[in-house]
């Protein structure tokens, strides 16, 4: 291969695509081409890199400096300055929101060092849609090894070894999963992927199959020798077009080496995989579900048992897993179950990647040691709480299924078991982080709108439970609360996550009760007083300026888009009711908190 | 594309690492090719070429060339340091492309400075 004295690796994610990477990645190459340096300098696109709210960015070797928000008309300045004289360029540095700090070296910048990647290892520094750069960095190590050197019993110890559980939500250990397939009887059975990913927010999994889809084509073939299975699916979201493209270009690459097919790496085993493009609801991640959309019918959950490792696709036995697990499992047959075991706490190994996004700092896709606070998550690597009179309330994890921590159980470390503990789940990885401008019980009507719409229609109490909760839900907002609605709510909840037959009934309401555990009173002051304490609640906000607590900045008088407002040097502001539209520019706006 | 036997991953994996090693640090050797303005006019674009043609040839993982900016020194140019870890950082002067090709073999493949064209010992600001 030729060799070039430096890489450009530009972030070719969802996230930097549209934010114009594609776009820097043309100029880059054109201008190269301009001074005469193709043949010294690659540019290399690379999946999803984590820092997607700083995007486009990139990283340039041997040096190791990171470029964040690139423009076009950036472009000449890098090649003339960095490609050909060796000077980075500064102003494109990262600078640290809170210290203003300029931070050139990537490993040096805070969102990055204190990660630990194991399911994102490639992540930002390989081209996807080359086989031979995943090669380079050990791919397909571990299938030879499994193939030639292992039985299907040593494989299934290993991953047993290891203690990972499964990344898509219900954290089952995912070695005892693969040994009930691997001993059901019968001839033909099948390995599944989960990449259907519906948490809002959420885009772990479609981050993986963009960056590293390799590394979920080598993980299913391992289990597939470990259970049997000479055939998989993934199933995708079509919504994913790009991760679509590189997974196909990835199995296309790993068929033509022989990696998939018959005969893999001539050990006699063979396996192939297909794509699934689902049409995207949400309930069609459930298990039963998934495997019903792949037999073409639709998708609704199913009673059980049996379970799929008995009776899954085509009544055939079946192992599902998330692309999270998927992409861990090379590593852990290349380095062995008790590397994985050392990393992580008691009863949860590993790392788990999330999906920070809200109101923090750095918003993007973070892997951690299992083990690490979520204060270290929140704090260290997201930066923290952007607006400086805004406070930290609570972080919302495990999306519709999942609950709030709030600033009293910010030391709760990331493990299966101590954040169930606090009432919330580790989830898939959606990580929402809210300042006390969020109003907990719209939060909470939010992700029982999700679940009302996503909800199949299947069980009653999943249908007509989950809408009753959210016409109240909706009615209290709305400043109509009324005394009992509460304990109804709570009573719905009950009944719901009781009688459902599938797990979105059955979560379904976990918001709900977590944010009744914590922030009661903000329920109460909404039903008994019509007051929404985060003045979030449109319905339950006045408009006034209070006079005693304005400094007459006069920034809401600036903001508002239809001069509703009145205000002079020295003198408090006034909002003209007739003309107010109730926008809340003016709430964002006041930093002293008064309006309202 | 013929189908892979596990040997051939192994093979796969030499060719390209020498390709991406930059990538993954822990480099031995720095060769840094000085670019100023003057340096472009007398010449350094040669000379960075030989120096990576070389560099293919050895096969080295361990080795990264790099630019940097005008020293100030227009007259010596082109310019080229040679860092090994644990050793001083050598300056050569008036580099072309028989020079480096000499210096690249000779010092950084087999540990013999090429004194006659060094300029002077020390590392750069
Ligand atoms: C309503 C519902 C939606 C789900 N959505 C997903 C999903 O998008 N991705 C996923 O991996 N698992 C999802 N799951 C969990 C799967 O049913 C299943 O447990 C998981 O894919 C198993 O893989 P794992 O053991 O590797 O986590 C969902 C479950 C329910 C009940
Ligand atoms: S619990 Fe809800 S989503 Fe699940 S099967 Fe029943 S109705 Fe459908
Ligand atoms: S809510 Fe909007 S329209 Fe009304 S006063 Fe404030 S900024 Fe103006
Ligand atoms: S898409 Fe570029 S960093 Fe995430």
């Amino acid at each position: 291969m030729k060799l070039f004295r430096q890489h450009w690796l530009i972030c070719g994610g969802t996230g930097c695509q549209a934010a114009g990477s594609i776009a820097v990645r043309d100029a880059l190459k054109a201008e190269i081409q301009n001074q005469g340096l193709a043949e010294e300098i690659a540019v290399v696109e690379t999946g999803c890199n984590g820092f997607c709210a700083m995007g486009p960015v990139a990283v340039v070797y041997p040096e190791g400096i990171f470029y964040v928000a690139i423009e076009v008309s950036d472009v000449p300045e890098l090649v003339s300055e960095h490609m050909l004289k060796g000077r980075p360029v500064s102003r494109l540095f990262y600078k640290e929101p809170a210290t203003k700090n300029v931070i050139p070296d990537m490993m040096d910048i805070p969102f990055f060092a204190h990660q630990k990647l194991i399911a994102l290892k490639n992540r930002g520094i390989l081209d996807a849609e080359n086989i031979d750069e995943y090669i380079a960095r050990d791919g397909y190590q571990a299938l030879g090894k499994a193939l030639t050197e292992m039985t299907p019993e040593q494989i299934i110890a290993e991953v047993k070894t290891s203690g990972l559980r499964g990344r898509g939500g219900a954290g089952f250990p995912t070695g005892l999963k693969w040994e009930f397939c691997q001993k059901s009887p019968g001839e033909i059975k099948y390995v599944l992927c989960n990449a259907d990913e519906g948490d809002p927010g959420a885009f772990m999994d479609r981050s993986i199959l963009e960056a590293d889809p390799h590394s979920v084509v080598e993980g299913m073939t391992i289990a597939a020798k470990a259970i049997g299975a000479n055939e998989g699916y993934v199933y995708c979201r079509a919504e994913y077009p790009l991760a679509v493209h590189r997974l196909q270009l990835a199995i296309d690459q790993a068929r033509e080496y022989g990696l998939l097919g018959e005969n893999i790496l001539d050990s006699g085993f063979s396996f192939d995989l297909h794509i699934y493009q689902g049409a995207g609801a949400f309930v069609c991640g459930e298990e039963t579900a998934l495997m019903r959309s792949i037999e073409g019918k639709r998708g609704m959950p199913r009673p059980r048992p049996p379970f799929p490792a008995v009776a899954g696709l085509w009544n055939r036995p079946t192992v599902l897993n998330n692309v999270e697990t998927w992409a861990n499992i090379p590593q852990i047959i290349q380095k062995g179950g008790a590397w994985y075991a050392s990393i992580g706490t008691e009863g949860s190994k590993g790392t788990k990647v999330f999906a920070l996004t809200g109101h923090v700092n750095n918003i993007g896709l973070v892997e951690v040691p299992m083990g690490t606070s979520l204060r270290t998550i929140i704090y260290d690597i997201g930066g923290g709480i952007p607006k400086k009179h805004r406070k930290f309330k609570a972080v919302q994890l495990g999306g519709p299924s999942g609950g709030c921590v709030p600033e009293e159980h910010l030391d709760t470390l990331c493990d299966y078991e101590a954040i169930a503990k606090v009432g919330a789940i580790m989830g898939s990885g959606g990580m929402i982080v809210m300042d006390d401008s969020t109003c907990m019980v719209d939060m909470a009507r939010f992700f029982m709108d999700f679940v009302q719409e996503e909800s199949c229609g299947k069980c009653t109490p999943c249908r007509e439970g989950t809408r009753r909760m959210l016409q109240i839900l909706e009615r209290i907002v709305e400043g109509e609360g009324q005394e009992g609605d509460i304990e109804t709510l709570e009573e719905l909840a009950a009944m719901i996550q009781t009688s459902s037959l599938c797990g979105l009934g059955q979560t379904g309401p976990n918001p709900v009760l977590s944010t009744l555990r914590y922030f009661r009173d903000e329920y109460e002051a909404h039903i008994r007083d019509k007051k929404c304490p985060a003045k979030s609640c449109v319905a339950l906000l006045d408009f006034v300026v209070d006079e005693a607590k304005c400094k007459s900045c006069g920034l809401c008088f600036k903001n508002c888009p239809v001069s509703a407002i009145t205000w002079e040097k020295k003198k408090p502001a006034h909002i003209d009711l007739s003309k107010c539209i109730k926008c809340k520019t003016c709430f964002e706006n006041c930093k002293f908190d008064a309006i309202s | 594309m013929a189908k892979l036997k596990i040997s051939d991953l192994a093979k796969i994996k030499d060719q390209v690492t020498q390709a991406t090693s930059l990538r993954e640090g822990g480099a031995q050797v720095k060769v840094t090719v000085h670019m100023g303005t003057c340096g472009i006019a007398s010449g350094a674009r040669n000379v960075l070429n030989a120096v990576m043609d070389e560099l293919t040839k050895s096969g080295r993982k361990d080795i990264i060339v790099t630019t940097s900016g005008c020293m100030g020194l227009c007259s010596a140019e082109p310019l080229v340091t040679v860092e090994k870890a644990g050793a001083e950082p050598i300056k050569y002067s008036h580099m072309d492309d028989a020079k480096m090709r000499q210096v690249f073999n000779r010092h950084v493949l087999a540990d013999e400075v090429q004194t006659q064209w060094v300029l002077a010992k020390g590392s750069e600001q």
